[in-house]
């Protein structure tokens, strides 16, 4: 399995839930903390968990998620 | 070489647009302005420009507005029931800022009324007949030849100051036949390039179209841009005629075809020996109100005489300002005033 | 263990297409994937400097906001006869309309559907939530068979209020259009289709192919009154029941 990360832009965040829904592997959880527009903002909860599938950016409504994936050979 | 050409006032106004680089034209049939639509149907596509019997005229209306948003001369024409249909059209036009031309060639009404020529749609017209703050300039033609060129004019303002123009027209002068001279064809490419138009943002930032704001601060100020440059219009563009006002006791207040069955029965009250004159507001917005004051401070009488119930009657009064009488002569529901029959009411306010 | 993004492939990164503006949407709204996937297509077909955006009147109003395109905003439901008259004057322009449900089936009926008789060469996005978001959720042609609105408190009757429009398979009656399909949004796979077709209707416009409508099933999770999740999972079980997926026409 490759490995992956993802960043997301708290302050995009509206806190729907659909990105921690999308993900396969479970990575991603509310963080209970709220960004300045008040919303529950996701995040890597299981940061060993991700592939870098990119699932939860494609779903994300707010374009609030990038996605990084280890390099083949690096 | 101009051409002199025996032409219906609806052709001279399709043909006008033509010359003045008209692109795209889009309307819905109705009478009595059938043959403008039928001149585009024909010669548009010949010269590679767009004619599109639209569904309705609310949709060619909002083509229109497309056609002006990407930045071309764009025109529709109907007749009174489709103007109304317009109105949503109009307003967004004025308030997006779009140079356009909308004709108007008026039939009785209301409601589906009938198709001869009226003049009840002046107050729709010149006050403002959609939504919102927005007045557009509207030229009222009396002859076939000021027909076209109040429809070249039309296309000129409309790119000047972008904003709706309406060429208000009546079935009397849709229909009737006269000699025109008509301009030379302009080049579309020779025209200014619309930098504000949505025409792909290729090397600058994007431009967007809208007649919007949710903030009232902002929407006030997009309103205060438009009163602005309304103001600009109103110093700039007014446009009247006057015949015989030097010496007359009496002046006509009139325009359209009716002031050009006015200038008969002048001729026949001066040959009679009475002092009679003609004022005719020519832009219908903004309205000739100083000029037509000045001319109150030396007469009796401003006599209107309409095609309506005596709807530009309220800006002669407000013109003339009780300086002079204001009596009026209408007639409605597709009756033509006769040269005599406006002669009787000269004769009876003459006195 | 910390993980080292300077070392890895970005795999997924907000399209160049998009402004930096946020989106006014609610959270979980279809609205932003399908901007989304819009912005994508502008990018991967390297149009963005000679496309023109339609923003209609709906919740998607500010769509001019969204994109480092040009756009018009317009009249409720004039969004196809307004790209009619864009892509007339400018044949050269890529001119997408983005209109919901009410916006494009409802009060611009006549507009939808006599723009994809003629086939325009143009492209629809139909966003269809059957629901009028914007002014609180009210009916709009497509809502459900017993669906609970604002005005329609006892759910839609179809005696008084006739059934859901689907009015994409009316379009698919006509000879001109193109491509008509209907996609959904509520898992990944269906957002990759959806992707897809998108991306088809724009290449069948840059081809000069032709008319091609997009209907997307959206979600309305404000007035649908339920969450996000929850509302992908009833478009999936309930709304495509009736209003099946796939292409209606496909004439590429
Ligand atoms: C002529 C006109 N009528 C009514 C409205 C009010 N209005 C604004 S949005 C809307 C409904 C939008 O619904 P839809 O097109 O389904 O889009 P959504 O908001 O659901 O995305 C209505 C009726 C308007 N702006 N203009
Ligand atoms: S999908 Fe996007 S907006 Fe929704 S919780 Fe995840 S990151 Fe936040
Ligand atoms: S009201 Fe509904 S359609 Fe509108 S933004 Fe909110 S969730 Fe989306």
């Amino acid at each position: 399995m490759p490995r992956g990360t993802i960043v997301i832009d708290a302050e995009r965040c509206k806190g729907c839930g659909l990105c921690i829904a999308a993900c396969p592997q479970r990575v991603l959880a509310f963080s209970g903390s709220l960004n300045a527009s008040g919303y529950d903002v996701a995040r890597m909860e299981n940061p060993e968990a991700c592939v870098g599938c990119a699932f939860c950016a494609l779903t994300c409504p707010d374009v609030a998620i990038t996605v990084y994936r280890e390099k083949k050979n690096a | 070489m101009a051409l002199r050409q025996l032409l219906r006032g609806n052709e001279a106004i399709a043909e006008a647009a033509i010359r003045a680089g008209c692109m795209c034209y889009f309307a819905y049939p109705i009478t009595p302005q059938a043959e403008l639509l039928e001149h585009m149907a024909r010669n548009m596509p010949r010269l590679g420009r767009t004619f599109i019997q639209a569904e309705s005229e609310v949709a060619a209306i909002s083509m229109v507005y497309g056609a002006a948003s990407a930045g071309v001369r764009t025109m529709t024409s109907s007749s009174s029931p489709g103007i109304s249909l317009k109105q949503e059209g109009i307003s967004y036009l004025a308030g997006s800022n779009l140079p356009s031309v909308i004709v108007n060639v008026v039939r009785g009404g209301p409601g589906l009324g009938n198709i001869a020529p009226s003049q009840c749609d002046y107050f729709q017209a010149t006050k403002g007949g959609g939504h919102g703050d927005y007045h557009m300039i509207v030229l009222g033609p009396s002859t076939v030849p000021e027909a076209a060129q109040l429809t070249t004019l039309a296309f000129d303002l409309a790119d000047l100051y972008r904003t709706p123009v309406m060429i208000l027209a009546d079935g009397l002068l849709g229909q009737m036949l006269e000699p025109v001279e008509l301009p030379e064809p302009i080049d579309p490419a020779s025209l200014p390039r619309k930098e504000w138009a949505a025409t792909g943002a290729a090397g600058r930032d994007p431009n967007i179209i809208l007649s919007f704001d949710l903030g009232p601060d902002n929407l006030k100020r997009m309103n205060e841009a438009l009163q602005a440059k309304y103001r600009e219009i109103r110093k700039r563009e007014i446009r009247y005629e006057e015949s015989d006002v030097a010496d007359a006791d009496l002046v006509i207040a009139a325009y359209g075809s009716t002031a050009r069955i006015a200038k008969s029965a002048l001729q026949m009250a001066r040959a009679e020996g009475l002092k009679v004159g003609l004022f005719r507001p020519i832009t219908l917005w903004p309205f000739p109100y100083d000029a037509l004051r000045a001319v109150a401070d030396h007469v009796d009488t401003v006599l209107t005489v309409e095609m309506s119930a005596g709807q530009m009657w309220e800006d002669v009064r407000l013109a003339v300002a009780e300086r002079a009488k204001t009596p009026f002569y209408g007639e409605m529901g597709g009756v033509v005033p006769t040269p005599r029959s406006i002669l009787n009411e000269v004769r009876k306010d003459a006195r | 263990m910390p993980v080292d993004v300077a070392r890895m492939t970005k795999v997924f990164e907000r399209p160049k297409s998009l402004t930096e503006a946020r989106y006014t949407y609610c959270p979980g709204c279809h609205h932003g994937v399908i901007t989304r996937i819009i912005g994508q297509t502008i990018d991967e077909l390297g149009i963005a400097e000679r496309t023109v955006g339609i923003a209609p009147v709906g919740c998607s109003v500010f769509a001019y906001l969204w994109y480092r395109c040009d756009a018009v905003q317009v009249a409720h439901g004039r969004a196809s006869a307004v790209a009619t008259g864009i892509k007339r004057a400018r044949p050269d322009l890529v001119v997408f309309s983005y209109q919901g449900d009410g916006d494009f089936a409802s009060i611009g009926t006549a507009e939808s559907l006599h723009a994809a008789n003629r086939g325009e060469n143009i492209t629809v996005i139909f966003v269809n939530n059957q629901i009028y978001g914007m002014t609180g959720g009210e009916m709009a042609p497509t809502t459900l068979v017993h669906q609970k609105t604002t005005t329609t408190p006892d759910g839609r009757d179809p005696a008084t209020c006739g059934y859901p429009i689907r009015f994409s398979e009316i379009i698919a009656t006509l000879d001109a259009p193109v491509y008509v399909t209907r996609q959904a949004l509520y898992d990944t796979r269906r957002i990759q289709d959806c992707t897809k077709a998108v991306k088809k209707a724009f290449q069948n416009q840059v081809d000069g192919k032709g008319y091609s409508l997009v209907e997307i099933l959206s979600t309305c999770p404000t007035n649908w009154r339920m969450s996000p999740t929850q509302a992908n999972e009833h478009v999936a079980n309930v709304v495509t029941q009736v209003f099946p997926l796939g292409d209606l026409v496909d004439r590429g």
